[in-house]
C-alpha cells in the first residue's frame, strides 16, 4: 500500500528525443490510476519510469515517502504485468510464482500460502505443474497476474495486459482485474490504447498526448468536460463530433444552420464545437435544426449511427434502430451540451453539463 | 505433395537408396578392411564380406600400438582426442555464452565495436593465423601442453554470433520481469537464458566437439612428444610409413575408431537436441 508522487517528470533519450515531459501527478493509496493515449504518447514510458525499466531524466518518482529515482525495480515493491505476459517459458506455473519470492528469500511456507492463496484467487490450481506453452492466452494473462499477486506489492503496475486477448476474454479480464484489485486495495497504474477499457477501469483517468497530460479526472468527467479537443476526440466512442463554428450573439452558426444558444454563449466569434453523437436528437426541420445529409448507416443493435454531413462537415450521430434512414434528416442539440474549445489551441473554454448534473435527468429547454 | 503413385514411390527410394549407399559403402569398406589381416590388400582386389582378423586388428592398435609405425597405443590418443574436442566444445561454449551475454544485455562504450570485431574475426580459420599463434605458445612455453593445444582455438566468433542471435530473440519483457522478480544480471543469466539456451548449447557442443576433434593442423605442429598426440595424427602415422608396406588393415582400424566418438556424440546429444526442440517455447 502506497500513494505515488510524479513531480515535474520528464524523460529524454539520448540523441535528445524528449518522449515525456512534466509530469504532475499524485496517486492516492489505493487507488485505480489509468494512463491512456494513442501510442507513441508516452504512457509506457512513464509506466516504465515508476517500475524503474527506464531511467527518469528529470523530476522525481516517490513511492510512499520514498524518492525513487535511483532505486532497482525490485526494491520498489512494486510488480508489474506485461503485455507479452513475459512468463519463464521453462519454469512451471507454480516456479513462476515463485520465483520473485525465492529470490527474496522468502521462507518456503510463507512462499507455499502464497502461492495457494494467489492460485485460489485466480482459479489456476489445476493449472500449477503446467509449463505456460499448455495453457490458454486467459490463463497465461492470470499467471501473469498471479506473479504480481504473491508477491504483495505496494503498487501494481500494468502494460497494456488485455491487448493480446479477443474482444470476449477481454471484457471478462477487464472485470476480474477491476474486482481483484478492489478486493486487494492496492495502488494501480494501467496503461491502456483503449478508450473503453480505460472508462471502464479507473478512478481516475490520465489522458496522455506528445508526452504530456492533457487531462486527469474521473472517467465521467473526462467524458463530460474534455479538457481539450484531443481529449474529447480520444475518450467516447464514437468520437465526439469537432466542428467549427461561429458564435454571433447568442447564436451558433453552424455551416448554414443557426443554433439559438438560449443565454449559454461563451464567448463570441470562431471556435470550434463538440457535439457527443448520443445528445443530437432527429428533430423536424426548421429553426434550429441542423441539416443532415446522411451518407452510410452503422447497425450496434442497440442503437444505429449514422455518419453523414452538415454543411462540409462530417458529422456522426446516434439514433435508436427504429428511426427511418433518409437522406436529409435534422438534428438539434440542447445548448448546454455543447462544448466549446478555442478554435486555435483546441483548449476547453465553457460548455457541456457538470458529471454530477449529468447523473439526473436534464429537462429540454428546447 | 501426398501422392499415390507407385513410379514416384519408386524413384523417390531408388534415389534415396543410391544416395545412402554412396554415403556408406566407403565406410562399410573401411570397415571390412579393418577385419581383415595385414596380407590381403596386396593382390589388388578388395574384400568385401567381413574377415576373421576383428579382434587382432583392434587388440593391436588399442593395446599396443602398431609396431611397424611405430606410433603409441591408439588408446592414449583416443584419450589426448577426447580430452581436446571435450575442452575445446565446452570452453568454447562457456565463453561464447558469456560474451554473447555480456553484448547483448549490458550498455557499455564500446559494445557495437566489440561484437563487430568478433563477427569479423568469423572470415578468419585457424590456417591463417596458425604462425604468429604458434610463435605465441612456443614462447609462452606451452609447446607439448594440452593448454596448448585447446586455448588458441577456444575463442569462438561463430557460437558467440549464434548465441548473441538467439538473446536476441528472447522478448526484453523477460529480462524486465526478472529485474522486477528481483534477479540481478547473473542470476538472470542462470535461472533464465542459461535454461532457455539448452537447445543452442548441445547443437553447438556437437559442432564444436566435431571441430575439435578433427583438428588436425594444430595438434601436428605444437606437439613433439608422442604422448601428446591425438588421434587424426595418429592415422596420419599409420599410413605414411617409411619403409615397406602400408598395413592397410590397421588405418582401417584407426580410422573406424577414430569416428566412433564424434558419431556416439551425435547420437547421444541428438536425442537431448530433439527434445529440447520438442519441450522448449514455440
Amino acid at each position: 500500500m502506497a500513494s505515488i508522487n510524479v513531480e515535474n517528470v520528464g524523460k529524454i533519450y539520448t540523441g535528445g528525443v524528449r518522449a515525456v515531459s512534466g509530469i504532475e501527478l499524485d496517486i492516492a493509496d489505493g487507488e485505480f490510476i489509468v494512463l491512456v493515449g494513442p501510442s507513441g504518447c508516452g504512457k509506457s514510458t512513464l509506466l516504465r519510469m515508476i517500475a524503474g525499466l527506464e531511467s527518469i531524466s528529470e523530476g522525481e518518482v516517490k513511492i510512499g515517502p520514498r524518492v525513487v529515482n535511483n532505486v532497482e525495480p525490485a526494491d520498489r515493491d512494486i510488480a508489474m504485468v506485461f503485455q507479452n505476459y513475459a512468463l519463464y517459458p521453462h519454469m512451471t506455473v507454480k516456479q513462476n510464482l515463485e520465483y520473485g519470492l525465492k529470490n527474496r528469500k522468502t521462507p518456503r511456507e510463507e512462499i507455499d500460502t502464497r502461492v495457494a492463496e494467489a492460485a485460489r484467487m485466480l482459479e489456476i490450481g489445476q493449472y500449477l505443474e503446467r509449463k505456460p506453452k499448455a495453457l490458454s492466452g486467459g490463463q497465461r494473462q492470470r499467471v501473469a497476474m498471479g506473479r504480481a499477486i504473491v508477491r504483495k506489492p505496494a503498487v501494481f503496475l500494468f502494460d497494456e495486459p488485455l491487448s493480446n486477448l479477443d474482444a470476449k476474454l477481454r471484457v471478462s479480464m477487464r472485470g476480474e482485474i477491476k474486482r481483484l484489485q478492489r478486493r486487494l486495495g492496492t495502488t494501480s497504474i494501467y496503461v491502456t490504447h483503449d478508450q473503453l477499457e480505460a472508462m471502464t477501469l479507473a478512478d481516475r483517468l490520465v489522458v496522455l498526448n506528445g508526452g504530456k497530460i492533457e487531462q486527469v479526472g474521473a472517467p465521467l468527467e473526462v467524458y463530460h468536460a474534455p479538457a481539450s479537443t484531443f481529449v474529447a476526440s480520444f475518450i467516447g466512442s464514437p468520437a465526439m463530433n469537432l466542428v467549427k463554428a461561429e458564435l454571433h450573439g447568442d447564436r451558433l452558426a453552424i455551416g448554414p444552420a443557426m443554433i439559438d444558444l438560449k443565454g449559454f454563449a461563451p464567448t463570441s466569434g470562431a471556435v470550434t464545437v463538440g457535439m457527443r453523437a448520443e445528445d443530437l436528437r432527429l428533430v423536424e426541420a426548421g429553426d434550429n435544426a441542423l441539416p443532415f445529409r446522411l451518407e452510410y448507416a452503422e447497425e450496434l443493435g442497440s442503437q444505429r449511427l449514422v455518419h453523414g454531413t452538415v454543411g462540409d462537415q462530417s458529422v456522426t450521430a446516434a439514433v435508436s434502430p427504429e428511426t427511418p434512414l433518409t437522406p436529409e434528416m435534422s438534428f438539434t442539440i440542447d445548448p448546454r451540451r455543447l462544448h466549446f474549445f478555442d478554435k486555435e489551441t483546441g483548449k476547453r473554454l465553457a460548455g457541456g453539463i457538470p458529471a454530477e448534473a449529468r447523473l439526473a435527468p436534464v429537462e429540454p429547454v428546447i | 505433395m501426398v501422392e499415390n503413385r507407385p513410379f514416384l514411390n519408386f524413384l523417390t527410394h531408388l534415389v534415396l537408396i543410391l544416395g545412402i549407399a554412396t554415403v556408406v559403402f566407403p565406410v562399410y569398406l573401411a570397415f571390412i578392411a579393418s577385419t581383415r589381416g595385414p596380407t590381403e590388400f596386396m593382390s589388388g582386389l578388395v574384400p568385401l564380406t567381413p574377415g576373421d582378423h576383428f579382434l587382432d586388428n583392434y587388440g593391436t592398435l588399442l593395446g599396443a600400438g602398431s609396431t611397424r609405425a611405430g606410433t603409441l597405443p591408439f588408446l592414449s590418443m583416443l584419450g589426448n582426442s577426447l580430452i581436446m574436442a571435450v575442452l575445446v566444445a565446452v570452453g568454447k561454449i562457456a565463453i561464447s555464452i558469456i560474451s554473447a551475454f555480456a553484448i547483448v544485455y549490458f550498455r557499455f562504450p564500446g559494445r557495437v565495436i566489440a561484437f563487430w570485431l568478433i563477427f569479423m574475426t568469423l572470415m578468419l580459420p585457424i590456417e591463417v593465423r596458425i604462425l604468429p599463434t604458434y610463435k605465441v605458445i612456443a614462447d609462452l612455453g606451452m609447446l607439448n601442453s594440452y593448454s596448448g593445444l585447446v586455448i588458441p582455438v577456444i575463442a569462438s566468433a561463430t557460437a558467440t554470433f549464434l548465441f548473441r542471435q538467439f538473446f536476441l530473440t528472447i522478448p526484453e519483457e523477460m529480462m524486465e520481469a526478472a529485474r522486477v522478480d528481483g534477479a540481478g544480471p547473473m542470476k538472470f543469466f542462470w535461472d533464465i537464458l542459461l535454461p532457455l539456451s539448452r537447445t543452442n548449447i548441445a547443437a553447438l557442443f556437437i559442432i564444436m566437439f566435431i571441430f575439435g576433434w578433427n583438428q588436425y593442423l594444430w595438434p601436428l605442429l605444437i606437439t613433439t612428444e608422442p604422448q601428446y598426440y591425438t588421434v587424426v595424427m595418429g592415422i596420419k602415422r599409420l599410413a605414411a610409413v617409411l619403409d615397406g608396406d602400408t598395413q592397410w588393415n590397421l588405418v582401417m582400424t584407426g580410422v573406424i575408431l577414430a569416428a566412433l566418438p564424434p558419431v556416439l556424440v551425435i547420437i547421444f546429444m541428438q536425442r537431448l537436441f530433439v527434445k529440447g526442440l520438442v519441450e522448449t517455447e514455440k
